[in-house]
């Protein structure tokens, strides 16, 4: 074994490899493999066309999310080819003897959510799924990122991809984060910051005080949008939060497996003097509540700031003025004050207790505005029992909100949740790209504070004002 | 799912001089919906080449008649965004079989080699060469070598190489793909997978 220092994602990737190639990419052996419905059924079709197995379907484990309705989830999905979609993953899982969490599951939910919440993502582990967002269990300190379908029926079938290593880097943020300042506002920043493609070919270890302050759910929501500035994933090195948060857990190890697990997991840290390809610092106090404005989540600003000019931001004209033509606004505007149609608040980025806490506590004892539409979806049916069993569900129905059932919904908008063309959504999720909260949508990306504040004003609204 | 062997593609292309086209734009969502891979092709670009209506965009190129070919030119950042290999799927069921661009997202990059497309990264200067080529004339053809790592504009002769590793292209030269190498490994998989804590 080599002696010089490795970073975090040196040592876990390591633990992986399976072979080398030369002039080529790693054989990864992966640990756990999440599917759903969307992008697994060519993969399993695939296997049947090839006559191959899957090779262990203890590590792989479905559930259903992306174009599953968020009301009345007790009836017959209506839109045939979701319904279609469902019963394939559900067919397929029954016949390989892979474990599946439907609709009406007690467990079911966003598969990013209910990974983590039922102990399935464990520190130093190789995870993948057939969606971006799977660098959200990076915040266990695995390494965890999106594949294609072709590479999902590779998992079925050999429990393994074939990845180049990603080159590495370092994002540090210290200091002290102010009022009204969430983990959402951090990434939003620092995407604004790198651009949407500034990671790309990378794999980013957040580091410094404030990822080391951050809740489990935080660092969910920043390693998350690794993937919106191009990163493969990003991670966050395993602490006694993290011990904290899986000890327990349904599928987390428990006795002497957990005393053996956790000797392993204390040496998941970057090693004094480890060498990054890359690394940026930041400093706490320089972020505030934010807020995109633009058609990819790098065009962010502070909730104060007005729209930037094509030079102040570097980007192509003609691109930039797609963009801000698509979303109706205009340089120099402000983003304060602008009406707010739809407000959204759930997703893999933000679907989490902690995000309905904080979406509660602006919103009790307010109203929830009369020309807003508000769609509150939780991440999964145990996030549902939380927000029921800590009174937020009075909280919401009070202000005049509806709690609708878990799923992916507006995020993607492939279910009947969709933003109408011309609209703007204050969003919590992870995306502002044209359409992709339904054909013409506008979308204003921000954290659980802001969508709150937006849902009881009508417009965008700074969140310190209301706390 | 078997895909054209990939050697010398010379052919006229198809400009589109967007940055951070995401694969919502290549393949919304909603179109997401199929058990099978079939017929993705449709809807590339859905939302950019068609109204509300069904009538089609007139000022979408792919609504243009005068560009046509087997290679798509895009802006930098091209396929950045989720990880559907829908994406890839509608380009290579559209007749495309490569996409050049100054900068490529990852995940789009590898499904893109995993069905058969090629991805050929230039340098922007050469990129922006391209396009203004085919402004001057929509038949100017490209030509793409695999074997040699090379793409030249035929009418001005001007050429770049660009990078992919040994292993990719020799699938790509002999139609193989991934699924192949590991089954044919998967005694070394399954000793590894022993090893494993969980």
């Amino acid at each position: 074994m080599s002696q010089s220092p490795s970073t975090l994602f040196e040592k876990v990737w390591n633990a992986h490899v399976v072979r080398h190639i030369a002039d080529g990419p790693d054989v990864l052996f992966i640990d756990r493999h999440f599917i759903h419905e969307v992008t697994s059924p060519v993969a399993f079709l695939g296997l049947e066309q090839r006559g191959l197995q899957v090779m262990y379907p203890q590590r792989t484990f479905a559930t259903a999310d992306h174009n599953t309705p968020t009301i009345n989830q007790d009836q017959p999905v209506k839109d045939p080819l979701s319904a279609n979609q469902l019963k394939a993953l559900e067919n397929n899982a029954h016949k390989y003897g892979i474990s599946h969490w439907g609709l009406n599951n007690p467990k079911n939910g966003i598969v990013h959510v209910v990974g983590p919440e039922n102990g399935i993502t464990l520190p130093g582990m190789t995870i993948v799924c057939g969606d971006s967002h799977t660098s959200t269990h990076g915040a266990f300190g695995a390494i965890a990122f999106g594949i294609g379908t072709s590479e999902v029926e590779m998992v079925l079938s050999s429990q393994c991809i074939m990845q180049p290593r990603a080159k590495k880097m370092r994002i540090k943020v210290d200091g002290q984060l102010g009022k009204a300042v969430t983990p959402k506002d951090v990434i939003l920043y620092i995407i604004s910051q790198l651009t949407a493609a500034g990671a790309t070919g990378y794999f980013v270890e957040y580091a410094g005080s404030v990822f080391e302050n951050m809740s489990m759910e935080g660092r969910m929501t920043v390693c998350n949008m690794s993937i919106e500035m191009g990163a493969r994933g990003g991670m966050v090195a395993p602490d006694e939060t993290t011990y904290n948060y899986i000890k327990g857990r349904d599928k987390a190890p428990k006795g002497e497996a957990w005393d053996k697990a956790m000797a392993y997991w204390k040496t998941l840290k970057t090693d004094e003097g480890a060498r990054f390809d890359k690394e940026y610092h930041f400093n706490a106090a320089d972020i505030e509540p934010m807020i995109t404005f633009g058609t990819n989540p790098g065009m962010g600003i502070g909730i104060s700031q007005h729209i930037p000019t094509t030079q102040e931001t570097g980007a192509g004209k003609a691109s930039y003025d797609k963009s801000l033509n698509y979303m109706g606004f205009h340089e120099e505007e402000a983003m304060l004050g602008k009406k707010v149609d739809y407000v959204f608040i759930g997703s893999c980025t933000n679907g989490r207790i902690e995000d309905f806490r904080a979406f509660a506590s602006i919103v009790k004892g307010r109203k929830k505005a009369d020309t807003v539409t508000a769609w509150i979806v939780p991440g999964s049916h145990i996030v549902e029992q939380q927000i029921r069993e800590e009174g937020i569900y009075d909280i919401l129905t009070e202000a005049g909100f509806q709690l609708r059932q878990p799923g992916c919904s507006a995020c993607l908008a492939m279910n009947d949740d969709k933003i109408p063309a011309g609209k703007y959504a204050v969003s919590t999720s992870n995306r502002n790209f044209e359409g992709r909260q339904g054909p013409g949508a506008r979308t204003l990306l921000a954290s659980p504070l802001v969508a709150a504040a937006a849902a009881v004003t009508g417009v965008v609204t700074d969140p310190r004002t209301l706390l | 799912m078997s895909y054209d062997k990939f050697t010398i593609l010379r052919s006229t292309a198809v400009p589109l001089p967007i940055e951070n086209v995401d694969t919502d734009q290549i393949i919304p969502a909603r179109f997401l919906k199929a058990t099978e891979r079939k017929g993705f092709g449709d809807n590339l670009f859905r939302d950019w080449r068609y109204n509300g209506d069904d009538s089609p965009k007139q000022d979408f190129v792919l609504n243009n008649k005068i560009y046509t070919g087997k290679i798509l030119v895009g802006g930098k950042n091209f396929g950045c965004g989720s990880s559907r290999e829908h994406a890839a799927w509608a380009i290579y069921d559209y007749g495309f079989r490569c996409v050049v661009s100054s900068f490529f997202a990852d995940i789009f990059r590898n499904n893109c080699l995993n069905v058969g497309i090629l991805p050929v990264q230039v340098s922007d200067a050469f990129l922006d060469k391209i396009f203004k080529a085919i402004e001057k004339d929509a038949n100017a053809l490209l030509e793409v070598s695999l074997p040699a790592q090379t793409i030249t504009i035929l009418a001005t002769g001007e050429q770049e190489g660009f990078d992919i590793n040994g292993y990719k292209k020799d699938n790509l030269t002999n139609g193989y793909d991934d699924i192949d190498f590991l089954q044919a490994i998967k005694n070394d998989i399954q000793q590894f997978a022993g090893s494993r804590p969980f």
